[in-house]
């Protein structure tokens, strides 16, 4: 890849990959899609509260991420957070009750759809002050070295977040310390209406790595293995006390920036083409093209998935609604 | 009895602490091998090492961040800034994330974050001097300690590092006190009075909102904290020998507030003088004039006095700063203003 705005697009190649691998991280980025395709519809029938921010488009960053991951490592997320919760193994469930602002949530109804969060599966949580969770993920490394735990931190955000001023400081420290950290900008093209070059002196963001004196990769973030690859790769130098690593995955925001923004500053022809390089099907025609799944067997994942998220939602409506003195519960912690 | 100051107090409670529980540790600029600008973590990167006492760079958004990123996931960090008026650096992490992340994930995460620090005027100009309480008073979430004398603040750092919360733990540069390890600034201010520096060697909790009557009397109530208290019982001394009965109360936390002591002293008192060196409007005082008014309306038989830093940055002349500070002549005059209706 030499541009960020080169369009990426051929079949994923999925030869020599463990198909049990492959299947799990196609119903991963299926559950992901389909989560927040529902939720737009839900929006439109005004049945859910609140705004959301949709990955569409982005599933196999967040999928090819946290594929090389343990599950007691642990990530921080942004406001467009959902499939970074899927990948991470938070209950669809428990997401979708959190939606619909239920005490069954997964932050009891108290977060909604930018502060997902859930501790038992390492998701830290969801930040949705741009940037806010960089050094957050990088307090967990160093909390991982301090307690010889063995666990890496992973730090999702957008290319908008790299020009905060948190980026710069807890990059330094990282390296510094050879923390165990990945730091993945998840570069969609545009935070909300500005490009990458409008708003970045230096386009290519991997190349910003060098300041801090780590490895910066820039990936095809609509391929799920060559994300998988780079950050497996990156997971064993942080395991290893080599330090962190920035990758800088190439997507596409599919939608506009929140819920029904319509990103009417992009050319349709742009958007269009991105499209037609949706990480999903070229995920399918990958595995299609190795032999790994048959067309039924795949339309069988996506019916499943379908079935997954209607469930979820099904439940999300027989949850209770948190209740107007619930959160008195939760301003400060008992200790 | 041995007597020490209030850096070194608090250099104990922590230490302890640390001895205690492995997950305690200490970020901030210089707390390493200076030992911290005012000499607070002196000697703890000898004792405890680089993993837990960490010197960072000049990154206070940044280290705040780690910390609460440590806090997340079984740590439990104590952030030193050289200067509380760098955290304006960090309020985002502070207030945005710190403060919110309990109740943004449903009671599920807790953020065990001490963040601690110098304030107050004392000649070092607008960046240097200023009171920061106010902000972090005003932050739900937050609880926020003001410890005047060594015996308070031992027993309230060891509690704040035991809490589940972000604690701002809020120390006066004047009090730091000539018995901080390794030097330190010898107590500057004649009003400094020589109380609760007889400090118990073995580890104490004072619980966090609670307040103390440092010193009993019947005609009037002056509630303060950090150096105004101290100011407060010079009054209170000097308005007894004229048979004026002073009562001084310290609420050592500002939040969560400890009304119920508050509002008996008033019951008894029935006049009431608040004093902060954080600036008036919207300040500390004001919180504590409108809650006395929620709480003690009917008890009171005079409007209460607010006196607090006037609003403006400090300014660097001895004779601005002395001006725009409250000291012992304002508050006598706010005590005798009470009295008089």
């Amino acid at each position: 890849m030499n541009t960020a705005t080169e369009i990426l697009s051929g079949h994923v190649d999925c030869a020599g990959r463990d198909p049990a691998l492959l299947l799990r991280m196609f119903r991963k980025m299926l559950d992901a899609r389909e989560f927040e395709e529902q939720l737009y519809y839900l929006f439109l029938t005004t049945a859910m509260p609140g705004t959301m921010h949709q990955a569409v488009g982005q599933e196999a960053v967040a999928v090819g991420v946290v594929s090389a991951l343990n599950a007691d490592d642990t990530i921080t997320s942004t406001h467009r957070g959902h499939a970074h919760c899927v990948a991470k193994d938070v209950p669809l469930n428990d997401m979708m009750a959190e939606m619909f602002a239920k005490r069954e949530g997964s932050c009891r109804g108290m977060g909604g759809s930018m502060h997902l969060t859930d501790f038992e599966k390492g998701m830290l949580g969801a930040f949705a002050i741009v940037g806010a969770g960089i050094p957050i993920a990088t307090g967990a490394a160093l909390s991982a070295r301090v307690r010889g735990s063995g666990q890496v931190a992973v730090s999702f955000f957008g290319d908008g977040a790299v020009n905060e001023g948190i980026f710069h400081e807890a990059l330094n420290m990282a390296s510094l310390w050879k923390l165990p950290a990945i730091y993945i900008i998840e570069n969609n093209q545009y935070a909300l209406s500005m490009t990458v070059a409008e708003s970045s002196a230096l386009p290519d963001l991997a190349a910003r790595a060098s300041a801090y004196n780590m490895p910066g990769l820039r990936v095809d973030g609509n391929d799920a293995l060559a994300v998988y690859d780079a950050a497996r790769n990156a997971v064993e130098r942080a395991r290893k006390g080599e330090g962190p690593t920035l990758i800088e995955a190439l997507t596409y925001r599919i939608r506009g920036h929140a819920r029904f923004e319509a990103a009417g500053y992009r050319p349709a022809e742009e958007v269009e083409a991105w499209k037609a390089a949706d990480p999903i099907e070229r995920f399918a025609a990958g595995m299609l093209a190795q032999g790994v799944a048959s067309d039924d067997e795949l339309n069988q994942i996506r019916a499943d998935a379908e079935k997954a998220v209607e469930e979820a939602i099904a439940y999300a409506e027989s949850c209770t609604d948190a209740g107007a003195d619930d959160y008195l519960a939760y301003i400060t912690a008992e200790t | 009895m041995r007597e020490i100051g209030l850096a070194a107090a608090i250099r104990e409670g922590m230490a302890q602490e640390m001895r205690a529980d492995p997950s305690v540790i200490v970020l901030g600029e210089d707390v390493g091998k200076f030992g911290g600008a005012f000499h607070v973590t002196h000697d703890m990167l000898d004792e405890f090492g680089p993993d837990r006492v960490w010197d960072t760079p000049i990154s206070e958004a940044g280290f705040t961040g780690l910390g609460i990123g440590a806090a997340l996931t079984g740590l439990r960090p104590i952030v030193e800034y050289q200067y509380l008026d760098f955290i304006y650096c960090a309020m985002d992490q502070v207030v945005n994330q710190a403060a919110k992340i309990h109740l943004m994930s449903g009671g599920r995460a807790s953020v065990p974050l001490v963040l601690r620090g110098p304030q107050g005027a004392t000649g070092r100009g607008a960046q240097h001097s200023q009171s920061v309480e106010g902000y972090f008073m005003h932050t739900p979430g937050m609880k926020v300690v003001a410890p005047a004398t060594p015996y308070d603040a031992k027993g309230l750092i060891i509690s704040a590092i035991r809490d589940d919360n972000p604690v701002l733990f809020i120390e006066h540069k004047l009090l730091y006190g000539a018995a901080s390890p390794g030097g330190g600034k010898a107590l500057s201010d004649s009003a400094i009075q020589a109380i609760g520096m007889d400090v118990p060697e073995a580890p104490y909790a004072i619980p966090l909102g609670v307040a103390d009557v440092k010193r009993q009397g019947e005609d009037v109530t002056i509630i303060a904290t950090l150096l105004m208290l101290h100011r407060a019982l010079a009054v209170a001394e000097e308005l007894a020998a004229g048979g004026i009965s002073v009562e001084v109360l310290d609420p050592r936390t500002l939040a969560p507030l400890d009304v119920e002591t508050i509002a008996a002293s008033i019951a008894k008192t029935n006049r009431a003088v608040v004093v902060s060196e954080d600036v008036s409007r919207a300040g500390v005082a004001a919180e504590l004039v409108a809650t006395i008014n929620d709480h003690c309306f009917y008890d009171l038989e005079a409007p209460v006095q607010r006196v607090a830093a006037a609003n403006t940055p400090i300014p660097f002349a001895p004779a601005s700063e002395r001006q725009v500070i409250p000291q012992v002549d304002d508050i006598r005059a706010a005590v005798l203003r009470a009295l008089s209706d």
